[in-house]
């Protein structure tokens, strides 16, 4: 009491930040308002929100409500300057409790262990007494070897009294773990702060067959410019059979750096592209409004003839070797489907998800017929002289959507987890033990008192601990 | 046989544990018991066969690798999943601390977790893995991410049970905290349950989802009656509880466990769910997001509750260093853990809408 008179103000604000009932403070603050920014929709239009704040509170308190909300931050909770404060405070608290505590702790992790006064032996929660056959100087071997083998322990020894008494620890560096993680979670903030400042995060549509050295930040408000190019050769979808359900995306690239290609990628989601701290992920796709140069790709047989690849623009011809029958490309569908009554062809979604294309076929200029050609159905490929038109691709009228980001602090947020990984394995799963054995004199045979401790899992250590007194105690029936 | 009829013996089998837990619980026999832990031994079995079963079958049905193949990957499969670490580190208790009324908490939380997977009619069909769904990291923290749950769910248990012995007083905070929270969740698990069995006659189209339905049933019936009389059930049938709340407590009591032991199992299970959450629920988490979408986090609804969880359950193991925070208060702090456990899995999908393609109910 009468110390804490004296503090200073400095000295009462470390204490503050140096205590765990702040630490249990903050994680109650950052419970409570990270539920708030999950109920209030994060970056999403005013009127969401107006709509939602008008379902608690009523219409009439909504726009007035949303105003305060949003000057307090609350409609981009998590960048706001209070949120981050608060995590600045975690930070502050993780720091300097660490500096008021580590010194004690470290002074425990590097003190050689000391033998035990007897009396010292009562207050141990893991104790054990029993007699052995033979004077101490006899079962003194015996006894150091089953210590060693139930739980490799390097034993010291010093004389006791009327005997010896061993001691020994272990792990007493496990009592650091705690500590990695406290740090671990400081070089994660670090990491995301690194990301923040020196990264960007963007998004690229890039068509099939164009090249691009910029990408889009910001939601497409500003542009990026990245020291090379980067080039879609194709894009493509497969689906599981012929449903619609996909099974992967793929989209071949090509990094272009003064005017030589350097790499040559196909990346999938889950396997992005990584060329100068820059990394492409495979995040969309669709058709483009402006598919000028597309070029449709067939596969031509006659019929007993070889096959002959065919590519060309919309509205030109291709003739079938050996025949004068030529075919049109006279309309095309991303994903084309048959109404289930009428049987008219319509599309049904604007991706690729069933590409079809029209094909009318000519003699001397005078139609003779026409129909769809579906790129996932062979059977629509066969022409009734026996030909067989494949449709290939059509090649130029898909993007492929990229997520585009730089972040030099990736590298350190991953250390921090992998810190905090091995912190959280010491912390939990080892412990610091430490065994005192006395072994005492008593009319020829010897007292054996032995008593342990564990930082923790008591549990598993006492159980070894039984097991040493079994093995003792069973050696001392086997020698009879 | 296939996996489904295993899938259903287990169901059957851990239902039908949770009422002999129950009935053992009530009357004490020891035989009683043994045929509690027999039956749930049973239901553990077949559904591990059942796991495995379901995993050779979809390996066999897709093209992909065995790993790919891992029936961990939707709502069902890991539901089921976390049903099965909850029994295994139930039995794993029961022997430890030869004791078996903890059954009588733990099985309902599994028979809970089954019985809600028919409660909303998810899909059990093996579904394939659309792209985002292909990596190691999502099984790995798929996998880890339900150990943990299982562990929380112990936690939750112990502490339940541990407010109930402890609490004596209805004025008491404790007291009135268990019986509110336990009240609250039977009251929803019910008021789900109606929806369950009402939705199918109501509605017609059959691609609507039950969870645009959710309390239509009762609380938010569109009819003012039945919505004020479920209402008034509510509040009636916790009121009941907080009066008679005791008498559980009696029973409880009778089984002679302290309340130390309780607690230890308490923090035990934290202990073991939290690092394991830590790195299944969050770092391999944040990794796959890094892989698949270019950001490790982005503050998505999802993202957020188990980060909340995450802190929960710090706060759990911080306020155990503080002196006075041993015992009731500590043991809220589990009971709400799981609380937030269920929401960020259940609540987030239910009532918030998020990015996470995953664990999506459609
Ligand atoms: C998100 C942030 C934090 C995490 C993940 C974390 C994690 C942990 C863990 C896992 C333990 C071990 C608990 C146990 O063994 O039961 C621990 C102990 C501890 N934490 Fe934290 N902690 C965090 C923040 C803090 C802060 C801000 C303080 C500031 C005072 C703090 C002070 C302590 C202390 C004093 C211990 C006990 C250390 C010991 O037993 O030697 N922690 N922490």
């Amino acid at each position: 009491m009468e110390k804490e008179k004296n503090k200073t103000i400095v000295d009462r604000v470390w204490d503050i930040f140096a205590s765990v009932k702040l630490a249990v403070v903050i994680f109650a603050v950052l419970s409570l308002t990270s539920i708030i920014g999950t109920i209030i929709e994060q970056n999403a239009s005013p009127e969401r929100n107006i709509k939602l704040l008008g379902k608690f509170f009523g219409q009439s308190a909504a726009p007035t409500l949303f105003r305060v909300f949003d000057t307090l931050g609350f409609m981009d909770m998590y960048r706001s300057w209070w949120f981050l404060a608060i995590l600045m405070l975690l930070a502050a608290n993780l720091i300097i409790c660490s500096i008021e505590k580590l010194p004690g702790i470290m002074k425990l992790v590097k003190e050689p262990m000391k033998p035990l006064q007897p009396e010292s032996f009562k207050g141990l929660r893991i104790r054990k007494e029993f007699l052995l056959k033979g004077s101490p100087a006899k079962t003194k071997a015996v006894v150091s070897n089953a210590i060693k083998k139930i739980g490799r322990f390097n034993l010291s020894e010093i004389s006791d009294g009327n005997g010896y008494q061993f001691y020994s620890q272990k792990g007493s560096y496990t009592r650091l773990g705690v500590y990695v993680v406290h740090f671990s979670i400081i070089v994660i903030l670090i990491g995301a702060v690194a990301g923040i400042f020196f990264g960007y995060k963007g998004f690229l549509n890039l068509p099939e067959g164009t090249t691009s050295s910029v990408v889009y930040v910001r939601g497409g408000k500003a542009e990026k410019n990245l020291n090379f190019t980067i080039r879609c050769d194709e894009f493509d979808v497969e689906f599981y059979g012929n449903s619609d359900m996909p099974k992967r995306y793929k989209s071949w690239l090509t990094i272009i750096k003064d005017g030589k290609e350097v790499v040559k990628k196909i990346i999938e989601v889950n396997e992005p592209l990584k060329y100068e701290g820059v990394t492409f992920y495979q995040s969309s796709y669709g058709l483009t409004p402006e598919a000028g140069n597309s070029v449709f790709k067939f596969k031509v047989t006659p019929k007993g003839g070889k096959t002959e690849d065919v590519a060309m623009g919309f509205g030109s011809s291709f003739t079938v070797p050996g025949t004068n029958l030529s075919g049109r490309v006279e309309d095309f569908s991303p994903a084309l489907g048959f109404d289930q009554q009428s049987n008219k062809p319509f599309t049904y979604a604007e991706q690729m998800n069933n590409p079809a294309v029209y094909l009318s076929f000519y003699e001397k200029n005078v139609r003779k017929y026409g129909g769809w050609l579906l790129k996932r159905y062979p059977e629509t490929w066969k022409l009734p002289e026996g030909h067989t038109v494949e449709f290939v691709d059509l090649w130029g009228v898909q993007y492929t959507g990229l997520q585009v980001r730089k972040d030099p602090g990736v590298w350190i947020v991953y250390l921090g987890c992998l810190a905090m990984t091995i912190g959280l394995l010491v912390a939990f799963f080892m412990s610091h033990k430490r065994i005192w054995v006395r072994l005492l004199e008593e009319k020829g045979n010897t007292r054996v008192i032995m008593g342990a401790t564990a930082s923790k899992n008591r549990y598993a250590f006492e159980k070894k601990i039984d097991k040493l007194e079994e093995l003792l105690t069973r050696g001392e029936e086997g020698g009879k | 046989m296939n996996s489904a009829v295993l899938f259903g013996i287990s169901t059957m089998s851990y239902i039908i544990a949770m009422i002999i837990y129950i009935t053992y619980l009530a009357f004490r026999k020891s035989q009683v018991g043994l045929i509690a832990t027999t039956v749930t031994v049973v239901g553990f079995v077949s559904q591990t066969f059942a796991i495995l079963l379901r995993w050779k079958e979809f390996y066999e049905m897709s093209d992909m690798g065995i790993l790919r193949a891992a029936p961990f990957t939707n709502l069902y499969e890991s539901l089921v999943f976390f049903v099965w670490c909850l029994i295994l580190g139930y039995l794993i208790i029961e022997f430890r601390y030869k004791n078996r009324s903890f059954g009588a908490f733990v099985t309902p939380i599994a028979g809970l977790a089954l019985a809600f997977i028919d409660l909303t009619g998810m899909s059990k069909d093996i579904q394939p893995l659309v792209p985002a769904l292909q990596s190691n990291w999502l099984l790995a923290h798929v996998i880890m991410s339900f150990i943990a749950y299982a562990g929380f769910a112990l936690a939750f248990s112990t502490g339940l049970m541990y407010l109930i012995i402890s609490s004596d007083k209805r004025s008491e905070p404790s007291y009135i905290f268990w019986t509110m929270a336990t009240g609250i969740f039977v009251a929803l698990l019910v008021a789900m349950g109606l929806d369950y069995l009402t939705f199918k006659m109501v509605i017609k189209n059959p691609d609507s989802l039950i969870k645009s339905y959710l309390f239509r049933a009762s609380l938010r019936s569109s009819s003012t009656a039945v919505a004020v009389v479920s209402w008034a059930v509510v509040v009636a049938f916790i009121y009941l509880l907080w009066r008679y709340g005791n008498l559980l407590k009696k029973i409880v009591s009778s089984f002679g466990i302290s309340p130390e032991i309780l607690d230890e199992i308490t923090y035990k299970s934290i202990a073991v769910g939290f690092p394991v959450f830590t790195m299944g629920g969050l770092i391999f988490g944040a990794i796959w997001a890094d892989q698949a979408w270019g950001v490790y986090w982005s503050w998505d609804p999802k993202e957020t509750w188990s980060l909340i969880t995450w802190f929960v359950y710090a706060f759990y193991l911080h306020a155990r260093l503080l002196r006075g925070w041993k015992g009731k208060k500590i043991a809220i702090v589990a009971v709400v853990g799981f609380i937030a456990v269920i929401f960020t899995y259940l609540g987030v999908n239910l009532l918030l809408s998020g990015l996470h393609s995953y664990g999506s109910m459609e």
